[in-house]
C-alpha cells in the first residue's frame, strides 16, 4: 500500500449555473417539446390552419380571385333559408344513416363467415378487402356504367329475362339515384367493417364458446350473450370511422351524379364543392362545409362515450 | 352422479390417429386423474368426454347412456378449464349462473343456485366483480363455482391449475380434492403433473403416445409400475434405470453396466443371462458395506431428505436419503438398492418382469 504513488486528484468541475440555453437543450420538458414540433407542425400546416380558414372565409364573402371581407353570418343567413341546402343535409343524413347501418349488418355478417373454418379462408380474406383497394373514382366510374341509363349491364340482364320492357333510368330517377349512390357506398364501405370486426372476432379466446357449448348456449345465444358484448368496444371505434366517411363522403357522389338528379343526390361535401369551386362563392361553399363540423362532432361525442372503457375492461389483465 | 365407462376409444385429426383404443372404467364417485406427457392424448380424451371433440370409433358413456352423438350441453357434465374461459363481460354471479339463466331458470333459482356455489367455494364477497379484477386463485374458483352451480354429473377438468403459482398450486390441490370429498361428484382430472395426479386421484390412468399405459391407485402405479414408462413418469425423482443382464450367482442377482452387482430378490423364471433394465427408487438406495461402489458427483440437500448424484458404474443415478449423512463429490460411497423394492423390465419392450 504505502509504496504505491497516489495520484494527483483531478481537480472538481466547476459547478456553474445552467444557462437558460442550456435549459433549452437538456431540460427533459423541452425536449419533449422539441421532439413534439414535427409533429405538431404537421397537423398545425395541414389540418388546423385549413380548419381555421374554411372557418374565416364562411364569415367572409370571399369569391374566386377576390379576398373577401368579413360579413358576420350572412352565408349562415341565406343557407338558413335555401331549400337546396336543406335538402342536402336530408340527403347527407339519409345517405350516412342507411349506407352505415348496412354496412355493419353486412360486415358483421361477413365478419362472422370468415371467422369459420372454412376450405380457402385466406383468399377469401383477400377478396373481401378488394373493394377497399380499388381507387374511389375507378370503382364510381365502374358503377356509373353499371347504373348507365342505355348501358346498364343491369338494365340489359332484366330485359333478357323478360322483367321488363324498357331500361331503368337508374341515375336519372330520385330515388333510383340515391338507392345507387348508397349500394356504391356500402360496396366501398363494407372491407373496411368486416375486417376490422373479424380482427376483433379473433381476439375472443375459442375457450370461451367451449365454456358456453358446455353451458348449453345455443349459436344464437353464443352471439347474443359472448360475441356482440365482447365486440362493442371494436364496433365503436369501426362505426364512428364509417359514419364519418360516409358523412364527408364526396367522391362518389361526385364520379356518379355531381348531386343529380335536381340535387337529389347532393351531399353537404358535394354541395360545398359546387358553391365554392364550380361557382366560385367561396364564403358560400365553406359556410356549408362548417356547417358539417357540428354533425361530427356530435358523431364524435357518440364514439367518445361508446369508447369509454367498459367496466368489465377495467382492472388489473394478469392472465 | 355417474359412472362413465370409456371403451376402445379412438380418435384421429384427418389421418392421424392421436388415440389408439383406449378403455376406462371410471366408478361413480370417483376422482379419476388422466395423467401423461404433453401429447399424450389425455386432454383430447377429455374434450370427447365433454362433447367438444367427435369420436372416431368406440363408444363413451355416462350412466346407463352413450353419449357418442349427445349434445355437449345434453350430458350434464361440466368442465373447468386450463385457462378458466370465463365471460369477461359478466360478473362473477353472472358467469356462474349463465347457464342456469340459458336453460331458463328464473331470477330466484339463479340466485339461489349461485349463492349455494358461492358459499362453497367462499366467493360471496366477490360475486359483484369482474373476472378482470380477480387474482388467478379466485378466477379458479369461480370456473369450479361456475361447474358446480349446474349440479353436474361427472366434473371435467383442463389442467386446472397450470397457470397458477407453486404454492397457490398446492392450495388449490387440497381445495379441490375436499370439494370432491363433500360433493363427491365424479370427476375426471386431466394433468401433466404426476404429483398433482398422485395426490389428488382415487384412481390414476397414465397415458403415453395414444395409448394407457397402466390404471391404478396411486400406491400401486408406485409399487408395482406395469412397466418401464409408468415406473419413470410417476415418482419424484424419477426412478433409475440401470442396463444389463440377470447374472444369478448361487442367490439372485443383476450385473449392472461395467459389470457393477446389484442385487434381486428373486431372478423370474428362466431368466438367466437374459438382457434387461434394473429399476430403483432413489428412496429406495441404503448405504451398506455389501454396495455397489459409486462415486459422489453432487449433493443437494433440501433440509427433510438429500438428494445424492452419483456415478454408478459409470451411470449417474440419484439417490435421495432422510438421514443426514456427510457426504462431499469425489466421495467414494457403497450405495445398495433394497432388493425388495428393485423393479425389472424387458430391456426391448419395457414392461415388467419380477413380481
Amino acid at each position: 500500500m504505502a509504496d504505491i504513488a497516489l495520484q494527483p486528484r483531478p481537480a472538481k468541475p466547476q459547478i456553474r449555473e445552467a444557462t437558460a440555453w442550456d435549459q433549452l437543450r437538456t431540460n427533459r420538458n423541452w425536449l419533449g417539446f422539441w421532439f413534439m414540433l414535427p409533429a405538431m407542425a404537421f397537423l398545425i400546416f395541414f389540418l388546423a390552419y385549413p380548419l381555421g380558414l374554411g372557418i374565416w372565409i364562411s364569415f367572409t364573402d370571399a369569391k374566386i380571385g377576390r379576398s373577401g371581407e368579413f360579413v358576420g353570418v350572412e352565408n349562415y343567413e341565406w343557407l338558413w333559408g335555401d331549400t337546396i341546402f336543406w335538402l342536402s343535409v336530408f340527403n347527407t343524413l339519409l345517405y350516412t344513416f342507411i349506407a352505415s347501418a348496412i354496412k355493419f349488418a353486412i360486415g358483421l355478417y361477413l365478419a362472422l363467415l370468415l371467422n369459420e373454418n372454412m376450405p380457402f379462408k385466406a383468399m377469401l380474406r383477400a377478396l373481401v378487402l378488394i373493394p377497399f383497394i380499388v381507387p374511389t373514382v375507378l370503382s364510381a366510374l365502374a358503377f356509373w356504367w353499371i347504373f348507365d341509363s342505355q348501358f346498364s349491364i343491369i338494365s340489359w340482364s332484366l330485359k333478357q329475362l323478360g322483367l321488363i320492357t324498357e331500361n331503368i333510368n337508374f341515375l336519372g330517377d330520385v330515388t333510383w339515384a340515391r338507392i345507387c349512390v348508397i349500394f356504391a357506398n356500402i360496396w366501398r364501405g363494407v372491407p373496411f367493417v368486416a375486417i376490422t370486426l373479424l380482427a376483433g372476432l379473433q381476439t375472443v379466446q375459442p375457450s370461451l364458446y367451449e365454456a358456453a357449448t358446455l353451458d348449453g348456449a345455443s349459436k344464437w345465444e353464443m352471439f347474443r350473450f359472448i360475441t356482440y358484448p365482447l365486440l362493442t368496444p371494436i364496433i365503436a371505434v369501426v362505426m364512428t370511422f364509417s359514419v364519418l366517411f360516409t358523412f364527408t363522403d364526396f367522391q362518389l357522389i361526385w364520379a356518379m351524379t355531381r348531386g343529380g338528379p335536381v340535387n337529389a343526390t347532393h351531399l353537404m361535401a358535394t354541395l360545398s364543392y359546387q358553391r365554392a369551386i364550380i361557382a366560385g362563392q367561396l364564403g358560400e361553399g365553406a359556410a356549408i362545409s362548417s356547417a358539417m363540423i357540428p354533425f361530427l362532432l356530435a358523431a364524435i361525442m357518440v364514439s367518445w362515450f361508446g369508447l369509454q372503457r367498459r367496466k368489465w375492461q377495467q382492472g388489473e389483465n394478469n392472465d | 352422479m355417474a359412472s362413465v365407462q370409456i371403451r376402445d376409444v379412438r380418435k384421429s385429426f384427418g389421418g392421424f390417429e392421436v388415440l389408439h383404443g383406449v378403455s376406462v372404467p371410471i366408478e361413480d364417485g370417483a376422482f379419476v386423474v388422466l395423467v401423461g406427457p404433453s401429447g399424450c392424448g389425455k386432454s383430447t380424451l377429455l374434450r370427447m368426454l365433454a362433447g367438444l371433440e367427435n369420436i372416431t370409433s368406440g363408444t363413451i358413456s355416462i350412466g346407463d347412456r352413450v353419449v357418442n352423438n349427445v349434445q355437449p350441453k345434453e350430458r350434464d357434465i361440466a368442465m373447468v378449464f386450463q385457462n378458466y374461459a370465463l365471460y369477461p363481460h359478466m360478473t362473477v354471479a353472472d358467469n356462474m349462473g349463465f347457464s342456469l339463466k340459458l336453460r331458463g331458470a328464473n331470477a330466484d333459482e339463479i340466485s339461489t343456485g349461485v349463492k349455494r356455489a358461492a358459499e362453497i367455494l367462499a366467493l360471496t364477497p366477490l360475486l359483484d366483480r369482474y373476472p378482470r379484477q380477480l387474482s388467478g386463485g379466485q378466477r379458479q374458483r369461480v370456473a369450479m363455482g361456475r361447474a358446480i352451480v349446474r349440479d353436474p354429473q361427472v366434473f371435467l377438468f383442463d389442467e386446472p391449475l397450470s397457470n397458477l403459482d407453486a404454492k397457490l398450486r398446492v392450495a388449490m390441490r387440497t381445495e379441490i380434492k375436499e370439494l370432491h370429498q363433500r360433493l363427491k361428484t365424479t370427476t375426471v382430472y386431466v394433468t401433466h403433473d404426476q404429483i398433482e395426479a398422485m395426490t389428488m386421484a382415487d384412481k390414476i390412468v397414465v397415458m403415453h403416445d395414444g395409448i394407457v399405459e397402466q390404471i391404478g391407485t396411486p400406491l400401486e402405479l408406485y409399487d408395482k409400475p406395469d412397466n418401464q414408462f409408468v415406473a419413470g413418469f410417476i415418482g419424484s425423482p424419477a426412478m433409475n434405470f440401470l442396463k444389463g443382464q440377470v447374472k444369478s450367482n448361487g442367490s439372485a442377482g443383476f450385473e449392472g453396466p461395467n459389470g457393477v452387482k446389484l442385487p434381486l430378490k428373486s431372478a423370474p423364471a428362466n431368466s438367466e443371462g437374459r438382457p434387461a433394465v434394473y429399476g430403483v427408487r432413489p428412496e429406495h438406495f441404503t448405504i451398506a458395506d455389501d454396495g455397489a461402489e459409486a462415486e459422489i458427483v453432487v449433493v443437494e440437500p433440501t433440509g427433510s431428505e438429500t438428494q445424492v448424484f452419483a456415478k454408478l458404474g459409470g451411470e449417474q443415478v440419484v439417490a435421495v436419503f432422510r438421514e443426514r449423512h456427510q457426504f462431499n463429490p469425489g466421495d467414494k460411497v457403497r450405495l445398495k438398492p433394497d432388493p425388495s423394492l428393485v423393479h425389472l423390465f424387458d430391456e426391448t419392450t419395457g414392461k415388467r418382469l419380477n413380481a
